[in-house]
């Protein structure tokens, strides 16, 4: 029991709590992780909206060939900065910067991560890392336009800004260090008493297994991003081939770190769905050990197939066979993951709310994804559709209907514990729909298209493929118009949303459904105690589950 | 049972020296994967031009090299008997180590500055014309030279500041025999540069 003074850090909430600084101070010195996630939260769903943009209007270019809305420069500019955007300021930071932040330390019972001004540093690399990125369009000298991958010999030679884009990059990969660093020790060292590993709830898992990539691969991008920078200002001779540097070389580097990258930004998306498939199946998650391990599985076997994106750069056929095969034995670990969940879902009881829609879209379109992933991941078929849409439409698939839809889940399913306001259930759910169908029209023709030989980051193409660049385009209004349906609704939530302070929104069996809503400065009044394990439905279980003391 | 007045204090003040040094192997470690991007290269490009980086490498002053080689090894011993010295407690001790060990750092980059300027006097130089007459794997190997040995170089100056910032800590008593988690992080990040160092030494100099 806590002692009858009342007092600020437990009894009142975060969103309240007055520290040292006051007002606005209050929000940008906070050391406070769920301060901070409400920082990032509201800085990368801006970022997003600004790289929807950038991808809507490439859409409206596309709806006709020709000349529509921009020019040719214009549209490399706006793909380049649409992928950028998205990937280093969108999906790698979303989850695990948005949610890790905020629940990580509230599923382990702790009061905070291991470094909390650490915490608060990556938060303004990032800021620092976007703004340079994004003032390359500012510039003289034009927007970059190599595309987010940077390739060489194009990205020494072009007289676009390719050097704020790079150094931007460099910036959030720091960012992204940090925050990976903080969580491998928070997990190690904060955990609640008798949290042992193997009663950490999934999405611990799945961030540990992250923050790792993080850590480990993001340095390679680092330094091959200095190099390249080294190389245009300099002159320095490592990946030009007129001064007998090697370009493939270059590829292999980007590669080593973007593939894993890549498992950066899946995996925390499935530690939600393995969140919320459990609590809204009213099912104790089948083969939780599986899980979290195919969560370190994907982890290492994803760190193996990055030369998977070069089959056609010329390797030889040895590596790119070795290569093949890596990459579909990351399925399995994959498929691991979507059979559990499907297998929770079995006789259990479902409630269709928006967190557990968005859930199952992100198995649905996961699993689309997924599979177009191996059909590339076979050599012989990926000579005939690299670099089409087709895997335009393949990653969108695994990207944003996986972590995209993975991050509205979460934002769906822990949006009450956060402010504790509800959002309007009605209109989430009509703007999942739109959403999810906007979506499949989007990104679906051009799996078609790409299929036929439309190459990707095209600006012009042949007449036949207009009916699917229409169909898309079509989808891309439908989807735009739900996502800001989606970010109205709970931005009128956040201001006049209905006040909860019910502890337990959804029915919860994991830590952070035990304390208050919105949580104290502290998260707990008392440190929790551990004595069992973190999901337990419609058993014996149930009562022999953890306990406050 | 500790009471809610306490909590406030743990949170202001969470003290975890086993966290800490955690964090701080796991920041080394993308350090040496950080450099291992450019080993990588190294390795790949010497493996392609063989000869040539030979021939290179002949033209690099070993006796420089291996001054700076002991000079290096020396701060870091220098470095560890500081935190030792805190450790037992003799703060004076540990002042003059951490000092002794900047004057070691500074000595390693006179010899560096002594180094590239003969090198660049010699017109070998990125995007000289004199290394561009060169074959490609020349240009290849001393373009390796400038950007490892100058990001070795910057981690020696951040190394500076940083031991700068424990020697003027260890002068407040912030930092002291109870408390010196932050000085054998210091001490750690010297090391590495150290390491690094040590594999760069024989890569460009010695293999030729």
């Amino acid at each position: 029991m806590s002692n009858s003074t009342f007092n600020s850090a437990t009894d009142v909430s975060y969103l309240e709590y007055q520290g040292k600084h006051k007002g606005l101070a209050g929000w940008l010195l906070s050391v406070d992780h769920k301060r901070i996630a409400l920082l990032y939260l509201f800085s990368v769903l801006s970022f997003f909206l600004v790289g929807l943009t950038f991808g809507f209007l490439m859409r409206l270019e596309l709806i006709a060939p020709g000349r529509t809305i921009m020019d040719p420069q214009t549209y490399n500019s706006f793909f380049t900065l649409h992928g950028i955007i998205m990937i280093f300021l969108f999906v790698v930071p979303g989850l695990p910067a948005i949610f890790g932040n905020f629940f990580l330390p509230l599923v382990l019972g702790a009061p905070d991560v291991a470094f909390p001004r650490l915490n608060l540093l990556s938060w303004y690399l990032y800021i620092i890392g976007g703004a340079v990125a994004l003032i390359s369009v500012f510039l003289p000298g034009g927007p970059v336009d190599t595309g987010w991958t940077f390739y060489v010999p194009y990205s020494v030679r072009t007289n676009t800004n390719v050097i704020p884009a790079m150094v931007g990059a460099f910036i959030l990969g720091f960012s992204s260090i940090v925050t990976g660093l903080n969580f491998v020790v928070t997990i190690h060292r904060m955990r609640a008493k008798g949290m042992t590993f193997f009663r950490m709830p999934l999405f611990s898992w799945s961030l540990y297994a992250t923050s790792w990539i993080q850590v480990l691969a993001t340095p390679i991008i680092g330094i091959t991003l200095i190099m390249v920078i080294f190389e245009r200002v300099f002159k320095v001779g490592i990946f030009d081939p007129t001064l007998g540097g090697d370009p493939v070389l270059y590829q292999h580097l980007f590669w080593i770190y973007s593939h894993p990258a890549v498992y950066i930004m899946i995996l925390p998306a499935m530690g939600v769905i393995s969140e919320i498939i459990p609590v809204f199946s009213r099912k104790t998650i089948f083969g939780y050990k599986f899980i979290a391990f195919s969560s370190l599985g994907i982890a290492f076997f994803g760190s193996l197939v990055w030369a998977h994106h070069m089959f056609t750069s010329g390797m030889s056929t040895t590596a790119s066979i070795i290569f093949s095969l890596l990459t579909f034995l990351v399925a399995i670990p994959s498929a691991v993951k979507v059979f559990n969940w499907v297998a929770t879902l079995y006789k259990g009881s479902i409630s269709l709310e928006p967190p557990m829609l968005y859930a199952l879209a992100f198995i649905f379109l996961f699993s689309i994804g997924g599979f177009t992933g191996l059909i590339q991941g076979a050599l012989s078929v990926d000579l005939h559709i690299h670099d089409t849409s087709f895997i335009v439409a393949h990653f969108h698939y695994v990207m944003f209907g996986g972590t995209g839809f993975g991050i509205f889940a979460g934002l769906h399913y822990w949006f009450p514990k956060m402010f504790g306001r509800k959002y309007n259930l009605k209109v989430a759910t009509g703007a999942f729909w739109a959403l999810f169908v906007g979506f499949n029209l989007l990104y679906f023709p051009m799996f078609i298209m790409g299929w036929l030989g439309m190459p990707r980051r095209y600006y012009d193409y042949l007449p036949e493929f207009t009916i699917y660049h229409q169909i898309s385009t079509y989808g891309s209004w439908i989807l735009v118009t739900a996502v800001l349906v989606m970010f109205g609704n709970f931005l009128s939530a956040i201001r006049k949303g209905e006040k909860t302070s019910e502890p337990n929104t959804w029915g919860g069996t994991t830590l952070e459904w035990e304390t208050t809503t919105p949580p104290p400065l502290l998260n707990f009044k008392e440190a929790p105690v551990v004595t069992g394990e973190p999901y337990h439905y419609g058993d014996a279980a149930e009562s022999a589950g953890k306990e406050a003391k | 049972m500790s009471t809610s007045a306490e909590h406030v204090e743990g949170h202001m003040e969470h003290r975890d020296d086993v966290a800490s040094r955690m964090g701080v192997w796991l920041f080394l470690f993308t350090e040496l994967l950080l450099f291992g991007g450019m080993f990588l290269v190294f390795a790949v490009y010497k493996y392609i031009h063989y000869d040539e980086f030979h021939l290179a490498a002949k033209e690099l002053n070993s006796s420089i090299g291996a001054l700076n080689t002991i000079i290096l090894l020396t701060s870091s011993l220098t470095i560890a008997l500081s935190i030792t010295a805190l450790q037992q407690g003799k703060k004076m001790l540990s002042i003059y180590l951490q000092v002794l060990t900047i004057v070691f750092a500074f000595g390693f980059m006179i010899n560096k500055y002594v180094e590239w300027s003969s090198k660049i006097s010699h017109g070998i130089y990125p995007g000289s014309e004199e290394l561009l007459a060169k074959t490609s794997g020349e240009i290849l190997f001393f373009g390796l030279y400038y950007v490892m040995t100058g990001l070795h170089a910057l981690h020696v100056i951040i190394g500076v500041i940083l031991i700068a910032f424990m020697t003027y800590g260890t002068i407040k008593n912030t930092i002291n025999s109870d408390k010196y988690v932050r000085l054998e992080a210091a001490g750690l990040y010297w090391h590495l540069v150290d390491v690094i160092w040590i594999f760069l030494f024989p890569l460009f100099y010695l293999i030729a």
